[in-house]
């Protein structure tokens, strides 16, 4: 009898634990990389989480960038991956995303306050809660203001035009025995706005890719040309083969070269590494024919549909999309907010001592305003990715000298057509 | 009292190896009376068998099923069949030497850029081993730390290697702020195209030449003395001592240095991917690299495409091992 009751206690007490168990195994895992202090940011930000939900542990795995545009996409067509991920590349993946809408407290408070970017992230014609943007990030230049001072060139103004402000870039590297006058991040996203700016269309009238354009050759072949003359960093875009990607950060931090054009997530990178080093500017997209047009993007944090734990990762996203957390985010890692009603409420308060910050932020929001409507429709059109690829291939081989120009369009147009047949089959 | 407890340890740690014995004694005998020799063999090849056929040949036949097979999706059943579609598009070209009018470009760049540093590459690498080899069987002070030496590349990871010498190449690297020290003019050693070959071919024959090195060290070894103290007593000249006698003698050694470099040549990719990442351009995109690229690497990826050239590359080092079996066997029968 006493042994009997002996078993019976302990089978109680394993049924308890084992009851007790899939909550205590509730771990979110999220595949995030950083641009400047943002995961230490996030980190924080969960292990607050974490604190009040003793239920759910968030590790947060930084990986690099290369990681999540090169690794994760194959984790996830295998049905596998984390299970909330900080990506760029969203539309082309929409398909691997979990619609959160049954996970969420009030999807009509992600409706109303993300839904400005919820077509990014989502499949054509769906109405799914995926995700929202951890940052909306404007395409724009940097240009370095000692330098130019000390060069006696002025930075060229707003609606300076791309040969302007190139002719004074080359002034100020002269000038000052610089390796080149500037450099542009390795990337079909950076390219496609000064294109679009130069009147280029990437989509055609049925939603399909539309043939390299004028606008798109205005811009490759200057590019080409200012690679010839030593102008554009050949570090940058000579030095790889394919679509790798290849941001030109450090050859700016290390004042190596006068101006450079990348976008708003840069702004915490070049605060915390330049420091007092030399005073920087962000001086928005110079002009082509068409438009000052840089590009509308940013890096989404989307839950995966392969998770299992999709209650678990309802409540981590309703933690990081509250408002509150949004602004805290926004103000720590000098991220533009997407969040709508944080945007409206208008009381962000960055937190930087560097009083480059704060006009870099200003002089963001106010070209996220010049932004070509053909350059908006590319952050949801399914398309992109697959135009980009061919724009950096194709593009650094002709500054190479691999091919000519006329070649290089004639095999940009067969790469995306190779890619709408491949994605067809 | 030290060897009892040897002893007591070896009972320790043979104790599970004789249980593990007598347990399979009985069913191995009773195999053996069904099967005879030939199942014994099939016995003790089976655990091999089962390790190359998961992670080599059930591979091979998925990777032909990717090739034949189209669409971006990575799970075969979503995949439709597309036949020879990937390999036609491959193969594809007004002249096969002019990678610009091949339907893709970058395949047949790669190849060639393939060819190229194979034959600049294991010929260096077959000069430099042996002139490593030579010296250092030679009675040279501290030889044992100089054979080190030249072994300690093969231990690094060549992403190590592309890095270490990334950071000396690059245009703000170590070796320019050499040549500006020394009032030299700095080269973009990673941005010129020749220069990049040259760095290419360089750093993988300093990662790998130790390798190399010692099998031909160990060739030289075993050349007999007498041979040498002959020729010497002849008065004969050290240049023709190298062709009469170490050339003939090594020539076995030589020739799996050449094999080996050779087959390791036509995969070449990871330092070079780290130093060059395939330029200037595509003047180092090496066929790894392209498959890698297409298959995994690019925004939008062509997994048919990627397992179609990694066919036809393996297809490649199989005729090159097929070459060195008979070359093998050719020098046996001489």
């Amino acid at each position: 009898m006493k042994r009997t009751a002996y078993r019976l206690t302990i089978a109680a007490a394993m049924a308890a634990i084992m009851a007790a168990s899939p909550a205590l195994a509730e771990e979110v895992r999220i595949m995030w990389y950083s641009d400047g202090n943002e995961g230490e940011v996030m980190q924080d930000l969960l292990d607050r989480f974490m604190a009040d939900n003793k239920d759910i542990t968030v590790v947060l795995d930084n990986v690099s960038y290369q990681v999540v545009q090169e690794q994760l996409p194959i984790s996830l067509a295998a049905g596998e991956g984390p299970d909330i991920a900080r990506v760029t590349n969203l539309k082309a993946q929409a398909e691997h995303w979990l619609d959160l809408t049954p996970y969420v407290a009030d999807p009509e408070y992600w409706r109303a306050n993300f839904g400005g970017q919820a077509d990014w992230m989502r499949p054509d014609g769906s109405d799914a809660i995926t995700g929202f943007m951890t940052q909306l990030t404007v395409t724009g230049g940097f240009a370095n203001k000692t330098l130019y001072e000390q060069a006696g060139v002025e930075i060229p103004g707003p609606d300076a035009s791309w040969d302007e402000v190139v002719a004074a870039a080359d002034q100020v590297a002269k000038s000052q025995g610089l390796i080149a006058a500037f450099a542009l991040d390795r990337s079909g996203h950076r390219l496609s706005g000064p294109a679009v700016s130069f009147g280029a269309n990437f989509i055609a009238d049925d939603g399909m890719p539309a043939p390299v354009d004028d606008g798109v050759k205005a811009f490759v072949s200057r590019m080409v040309q200012w690679t010839e003359e030593g102008k554009n960093l050949k570090d940058v875009w000579v030095s790889a083969a394919g679509s790798t990607y290849r941001a030109a950060a450090d050859d700016f931090i290390n004042a190596q070269i006068p101006y450079y054009y990348s976008g708003s997530w840069q702004i915490a990178n070049l605060a915390t590494k330049i420091g007092n080093g030399f005073d920087w500017v962000a001086t928005g997209s110079p002009c082509g024919g068409a438009a000052c047009s840089g590009m509308a993007g940013g890096a989404g944090l989307l839950a995966v549909k392969y998770t299992k734990v999709p209650e678990a990762v309802g409540k981590v996203m309703d933690y990081l999309g509250s408002a509150e957390i949004v602004k805290e985010f926004s103000e720590r890692t000098l991220f533009l907010p997407a969040h709508k009603g944080v945007v409206e409420a208008g009381n962000l308060d960055f937190q930087s001592d560097d009083p480059n910050v704060k006009a870099a932020l200003s002089a963001f929001v106010a070209a996220s305003g010049k932004i070509a409507p053909n350059a908006s429709a590319l952050s949801a059109w399914k398309w992109a990715n697959a135009y980009y690829g061919a724009l950096v291939t194709r593009t650094s081989q002709a500054m190479a000298g691999e091919l000519t120009l006329d070649d290089a369009y004639a095999r940009m147009n067969d790469d995306i057509a190779e890619q709408v047949k491949q994605a067809g089959q | 009292m030290s060897f009892a407890l040897a002893n007591t340890i070896g009972a320790v740690f043979a104790a599970p190896v004789r249980w593990l014995a007598a347990s399979i004694d009985a069913p191995l005998r009773l195999w053996q009376r069904l099967t005879g020799k030939g199942g014994m063999i099939a016995f003790f090849l089976m655990p091999n068998i089962i390790v190359f056929g998961t992670f080599v040949i059930i591979p091979l036949f998925i990777n032909f099923a990717y090739s034949v097979t189209g669409g971006n999706e990575l799970f075969l059943t979503d995949r439709s069949f597309v036949g020879t579609q990937h390999f036609d598009r491959l193969l594809t070209c007004d002249n096969h030497f002019d990678p610009s009018s091949c339907r893709d470009d970058l395949f047949w760049t790669a190849v060639w850029n393939t060819a190229r540093f194979v034959v600049v590459q294991v010929t260096t690498i077959a000069i430099v081993a042996m002139g490593t080899a030579l010296i250092l069987n030679s009675k040279i002070p501290a030889r044992g730390f100089w054979r080190a030496v030249f072994f300690f590349p093969v231990l690094l990871s060549p992403v190590v290697v592309g890095l270490i010498w990334r950071w000396i190449l690059q245009r703000q690297g170590l070796l320019n702020f050499v040549m500006i020290e020394m009032d030299l003019t700095p080269v973009n050693w990673l941005i010129e195209r020749d220069w990049a070959f040259v760095a290419a071919v360089g750093v993988s024959v300093w990662a790998h030449v130790g390798f190399y090195a010692l099998i031909l060290l160990a060739g030289l070894q075993a050349i007999p003395r007498d041979l040498y103290e002959a020729a010497e007593m002849d008065g004969t000249r050290p240049a023709r001592v190298f062709f009469r006698i170490t050339l003939p003698l090594l020539w076995p050694n030589l020739l799996v240095v050449i094999v080996l470099a050779l087959i390791r040549a036509v995969q070449i990719f990871d330092e070079v991917y780290v130093l060059t990442g395939g330029g200037p351009g595509t003047s180092t995109l090496y066929l790894t690299q392209y498959i890698y690229e297409i298959g995994f690497a690019s925004i939008l990826r062509n997994p048919g495409l990627a397992s179609a050239a990694s066919l036809m590359m393996g297809g490649v080092l199989i005729v090159l091992t097929l070459g060195q079996l008979g070359l093998q066997r050719w020098r046996d029968r001489a």
